[in-house]
């Protein structure tokens, strides 16, 4: 059973769409989704424990050995990203299932085909597979996009999936240039072929530049990042909260690609650039939040400001830094889809305000209170939440990297200015009150729920912390031991080079 | 060969490019069809380019890389039906705003 482990979250999602298709009965929908979405958190969970044994479990598709076949892995990291995407998925989920998805057709095939390209892409270990699995992201997130309707969601829509497409031919051009130059697309053999001798040395560099490119794209890198908030905010709520792990793709992409094939090859490809950009980043989403002047925007700038922050990273090439980088990766994915499920359920308490940063009605529910101030300490950073916990493992291990003052003093900035945006908003939505009492209607249990165990994720990440980094160092030595990755899927010895070409 | 290829690919690659950066939907989808002609172009040329070779292994028969065949044909699959849904997302925002320019309708 545990052979075939890797592939399961695939084919739970999958099969789910398959379902919905088949019968699209709004009831039985439902039911299929939350199922599969329930039973993949279980198989996430089953995973994670799997994967802490230390060995990499490599399950070749149609028993096709790599470098032949397309392989899954399965490593510390993979599986806690499997997880994560899985409890964010559920929690999305719950959210739509109360009035969400009647708001147009085959929202719950979409969304299953979506976590299916998430959990997909963070498996795979072929870089086509890895293309292919975006493009199922991809397209079931542009329909997931514009459901519900409306101008501006269209209008996002249209933006969103220009630049991504743009984004998937430029993929596809840097995999051609991979192709062509090493002759594989296995992420395990291209870090092996990029260490022998006898290929065109500045092409295989010019594709690899590409492929960050691509992955820089979808994490939200400076002057790739415009399309991010007016995207996010657009989004429906459920559909925004899903979003917030699909920037954190591209961050994961680039820490695979760079740790297994770039440093042992071309150390140097992400130096003097990505630092300062995401630097940039994060000041560009920090005056981002403070110009919000709804609660779903300031929740998309928050996001654009974690990825910003999880950039600076990603050129530190040592284990502690990618240790922090996954702990804040995964508080930073619950907090910032927490924030949108939050502020959808503000909106609804509000009337005619909505979720606009004005006086209007003041939402009446306690829990939605005691949630925001949790959520926004959480968000920006203070003690005694995740936030907190996650900022100070980056900063004491960023201490020696090669910009650590700049990076520390932009990082300390930009959490400054998101506890002030945070502390405003709190008091424009829950102090500034026009009328004493807005829509009384009670909140659906489904969304209150969802919104609830999102937030509880916050201090709950910080009571487990201990557990929590001790995992996430164990998966950041695991990903940074040299030619571990190589090694569990082309076998102990190097593989020679048996191919025929015809060339 | 490689030279007739290598232009058309640019040639494709630069309409399409011209294309994308027009301010209405539908010159960006042309672009974009084009654009994903002249990547589908390379991939095929990344196996190199061989003639009169088929992609099977026959005795005494030159042949040619299989892969990059599978590969143009999974992205041509992909690249279609992307266009035809931003195909018809740009209708329905035509439909919604009564023009197709990028800034008609937004608030200054």
């Amino acid at each position: 059973m545990s052979t075939h482990a890797p592939i399961l979250p695939i084919l739970i999602a999958f099969a789910a769409a398959l379902l919905q298709l088949a019968c699209d009965r709004l009831s039985f929908q439902r039911l299929v989704g939350l199922l599969s979405a329930a039973l993949l958190v279980l198989v996430g969970i089953w995973l994670t424990w799997l994967a802490d044994d230390g060995q990499m479990r490599v399950y070749a598709l149609g028993d096709w050995p790599a470098p032949f076949g397309i392989v899954l892995v399965v490593d510390r990291l993979a599986a806690a990203m499997v997880l994560l995407a899985a409890v964010l998925g559920f929690a999305a989920l719950l959210y739509a299932s109360a009035g969400f998805d009647q708001r147009g057709k085959h929202f719950h095939p979409l969304f299953q085909l979506q976590l299916m390209g998430l959990l997909g892409a963070f498996l795979t270990g072929d870089l086509f597979n890895l293309f292919v699995f975006f493009e199922v992201m991809l397209l079931a997130s542009y329909t997931l996009l514009a459901h519900g309707g409306g101008l501006a969601r269209t209008r996002a829509g249209i933006s969103y999936a220009v630049i991504n497409l743009i984004g998937s031919a430029i993929f596809l051009i840097a995999l051609g240039l991979l192709y062509g130059t090493l002759g594989t697309l296995n992420l395990a053999d291209l870090a092996q072929r990029l260490l022998l001798p006898g290929y065109d040395q500045a092409l295989a560099r010019l594709a690899m530049a590409l492929l960050i490119a691509v992955f820089v794209l979808k994490a939200g890198l400076l002057p790739l990042s415009f399309w991010l908030p007016q995207t996010y905010t657009a989004a429906g709520v459920p559909v925004a909260a899903l979003f917030a792990i699909m920037t954190k793709v591209g961050i994961v992409a680039i820490l695979r690609v760079q740790v297994i094939a770039l440093a042992p090859a071309m150390p140097d490809l992400l130096d003097h650039w990505l630092t300062p950009l995401a630097l940039a980043t994060v000041v560009f989403a920090a005056l981002g939040t403070l110009a919000a002047a709804r609660l779903r925007a300031l929740a998309a700038w928050m996001v654009l400001l974690s990825a910003g922050t999880l950039l600076v990273t990603l050129a530190q090439t040592s284990a502690a830094v990618t240790a922090a980088t996954i702990f804040y990766l995964v508080h930073s994915t619950l907090a910032g889809a927490a924030f949108f499920l939050l502020a959808g359920v503000i909106t609804e308490q509000r009337g005619p305000a909505a979720d606009l940063l004005v006086a209007g009605p003041q939402p009446q529910a306690t829990w939605v209170r005691i949630s925001f101030l949790v959520l926004a300490t959480t968000l920006a950073g203070l003690p005694p939440f995740s936030g907190f916990l996650g900022k100070l493992m980056l900063l004491t291990t960023l201490r020696e990297a090669a910009a650590g003052l700049a990076i520390w003093v932009v990082l300390l900035g930009a959490g400054f200015v998101a506890m002030i945006v945070l502390a405003r908003a709190g008091g424009d939505v829950f102090w500034k009150q026009k009328t004493l009492a807005g829509p009384s209607d009670a909140i659906a249990w489904p969304r209150a729920t969802a919104t609830l165990a999102l937030v509880a994720a916050g201090p709950l990440l910080a009571v487990l912390a201990r557990p929590l980094s001790d995992y996430a160092e164990r998966a950041a030595s695991q990903l940074h031991a040299p030619g571990a990755y190589v090694a569990a899927v082309l076998g102990p010895v190097p593989a020679p080079m048996t191919r025929e070409t015809a060339r | 060969m490689e030279a007739l290829l290598a232009i058309a690919v640019g040639v494709l690659s630069a309409c399409g490019v011209f294309l994308i950066l027009r301010a209405r939907t539908f010159p960006v989808l042309l672009g974009l069809t084009l654009l994903s002609y002249a990547v589908n172009l390379f991939l095929f040329a990344s196996g190199r380019l061989r003639l009169e070779a088929a992609p099977l292994i026959r005795d005494g028969a030159s042949y040619t890389d299989p892969l990059p065949q599978a590969l143009v044909l999974t992205a041509i699959v992909i690249g279609f039906g992307m266009t035809a849904y931003l195909a018809m997302l740009a209708l329905r925002a035509l439909s919604e705003a009564g023009t197709d320019h990028v800034d008609a309708g937004r608030e200054p």
